[in-house]
């Protein structure tokens, strides 16, 4: 059984089982009361609620990084805008990072309130076909800080995913705060009735990064969750004066090229570190239409496309296995 | 509170350090950690006895930053020896990185079970006696900081130093990170902002990779003391990385100064804090 503990008695009959706490085995187990006394829980309704609500979302895609402040919110706001170009596709933004949201900044909404009704929650939108919701948006003032324990950002969360009405979306990306913890745990087990493309590692070249993000892939082999692949980001500087390139984050063991390798995951590609992005995200505007014409926009469509492709063969894929079954 | 044995200890770990600072932001990567190890480089190289705890369970830096990467801690009856990176044992570090099987291991943990394991960090380690005691915390106001900080709050804590870097997108999150000190009433010793300005090596043109002065616009509007920017080096990146000792490496460096200007200006508030 799946739910028997690593290092449980013989011949436990599972956490999960009606006999739990009741059988021989269970006698003189540390942990017996805890399985008499709790009811099996069966899974959480509100996964079935979600399935419900992301029906009509047609890809998933999440944004990660076991290391904070390396752009997983840029990377996501730029995703986004790129997906968002093709005016043909419906694009949603959600952001779980509940203590220090940076999306509303950084796509240009902060102060902006979200709106009730009758089907949810709706979405704050920066286009016609680019959705975005936020705890951002749910607070009085920029200033005001959430400081809330586990249990209550794995129930907004929830809300998130259940309560906001998307409409028919073609892309939800979904950006995450740095960690393995509850939002990340919350998140997996929310969607895991759901059809998930995978996810998106971001990384920058040094390697007190990497280090974090080796456990951020290892969580992702945990729980069973396809990394699409990862992004180096900040990954060299070119001097507006003198056009020469430096390391200011020094790949002294490889960088994330190698470490995609090493822990066999496809590597999408590096962002150069412009800070002309970093002005466009002060200013909540997309890098991708303020000056298209440079070699990080060109590395961000790049890496788009690469995600595109995969999406596109991925869902293929499934759509094939769903038939088979 | 409901145990009341282990929060004796606490106490009594608590009584033989002199001072602790919390080293915070509401964002990540802006240099937590990095500003952590560089002021207790600077406090160790000016003779006292420091130690350091790394309370980012899910992402733990310190070791690697300190060159410790790899070592086992062991037991002695008073708890958990912390390791030390100098032959005279004036510098401890501890960190979850030195619990775990693998450097590679991801720690898929919930608020409780990483609360369990910071209130064992605070009260199961034997310090021995401290001249600083800097607490390395994770991005945000979550579980690990209101653990922290619940547990600290009786015992006088020195305060918080909040890391910021000048970009928009950081400074309202650290904004967020003040709110949550005033809320929780632990006093503000002022704000750093790391990476500044980079100096190309190659044509010594400055530019503000992150943009400039966001922490210190932030420090004049919240009316909190501004310590000090450091700029973006390389150099000290690269120290990082290796886990040495950027004060020994580089003496004269303007980053140096940086660090130093910060540190002196914490021990001018100690010690007139302590009169």
């Amino acid at each position: 059984m799946a739910d028997v503990p690593e290092n449980a008695p013989e011949h436990c009959p599972g956490t999960g089982s009606e006999q739990a706490g009741k059988t021989s085995a269970c006698q003189g187990c540390p942990n017996q009361t805890i399985c008499s006394s709790s009811k099996p829980l069966g899974p959480d309704p509100a996964v079935q609620e979600v399935k419900e609500r992301m029906s009509s979302v047609k890809h998933k895609i999440l944004v990660l990084s076991g290391k904070g402040g390396v752009g997983k919110s840029t990377f996501t706001a730029h995703l986004a805008y790129g997906l968002a170009a093709d005016d043909s596709k419906q694009i949603a933004v959600l952001d779980v990072d509940i203590c220090g949201p940076s999306i509303p900044k950084v796509m240009g909404l902060e102060g902006e309130q979200v709106h009730q009704s009758g089907s949810g929650w709706s979405p704050v939108y920066v286009e016609d076909n680019l959705g975005v919701m936020s705890v951002g948006f749910l607070l009085s003032s920029p200033s005001d800080a959430v400081i809330w324990r586990g249990p209550k950002k794995n129930g907004l969360i929830k809300q998130f995913l259940r309560d906001v009405d998307w409409g028919e979306v073609d892309f939800l990306v979904v950006d995450t705060p740095p960690g393995t913890s509850d939002e990340h745990l919350s998140i997996v087990q929310y969607l895991s009735n759901t059809y998930v493309d995978g996810a998106i590692i971001i990384t920058t070249p040094q390697e007190v990064s990497l280090l974090d993000v080796r456990k951020e892939i290892n969580f992702c082999k945990k729980v069973k969750m396809p990394v699409i692949g990862v992004v180096e980001n900040m990954s060299g500087f070119v001097c507006p004066k003198c056009k020469k390139e430096s390391q200011i984050f020094p790949p002294t063991t490889g960088g994330a090229e190698k470490m995609a390798a090493d822990m066999e995951v496809p590597f999408l590609g590096k962002v150069p570190l412009d800070p002309r992005i970093g002005r466009c995200c002060d200013e909540g505007k997309s890098f991708l239409t303020e000056i298209p014409e440079s070699p990080a926009a060109d590395a961000y469509k790049q890496i788009i496309q690469k995600i595109l492709d995969y999406c596109g063969k991925k869902l293929e894929e499934n759509q094939f296995e769903i038939v088979k079954d | 509170m409901a145990d009341g044995k282990s929060d004796q200890t606490l106490e009594e770990v608590l009584k033989s350090i002199k001072h602790v600072i919390l080293v915070m932001s509401g964002k990540g990567g802006v240099g937590k950690s990095t500003v952590t190890t560089q002021i207790a480089w600077t406090l160790y190289n000016k003779g006292k006895k420091v130690g350091i705890l790394d309370v980012d369970l899910c992402g733990p830096s310190i070791p690697r930053m300190m060159n410790v990467e790899g070592n086992d801690i062991h037991q002695c009856s008073a708890g958990w020896v912390p390791v030390y990176t100098d032959k005279d044992q004036r510098l401890a570090v501890m960190s979850i990185g030195f619990l775990l099987d693998s450097r590679d291991d991801p720690v898929v943990w919930r608020g409780p079970k990483k609360n369990a394991m910071i209130k064992q960090f605070l009260s199961d380690v034997c310090w021995g006696e401290l001249d600083y005691l800097i607490i390395d915390t994770p991005p945000g106001t979550s579980d690990e900081h209101i653990t922290v900080v619940e547990n600290l709050r009786h015992y006088n804590p020195d305060g918080a130093i909040l890391v910021t870097t000048p970009q928009g997108v950081a400074v309202s999150d650290v904004r967020r990170e003040l709110t949550f000190c005033q809320k929780t009433k632990i006093p503000i010793l002022g704000v750093v902002e790391n990476m500044s300005g980079f100096v190309c090596p190659h044509c010594s043109e400055c530019t503000n990779v992150f943009s400039k002065g966001g922490g210190e616009a932030l420090a004049k509007s919240c009316d909190v003391p501004f310590l000090g920017s450091i700029p973006l080096d390389p150099s000290l990146a690269q120290s990082l990385e290796e886990g040495q000792a950027f004060i020994d490496l580089f003496p004269n460096s303007p980053t140096l100064n940086a660090v130093n200007t910060i540190t002196s200006k914490l021990l001018l508030m100690e010690s007139s804090g302590d009169q």
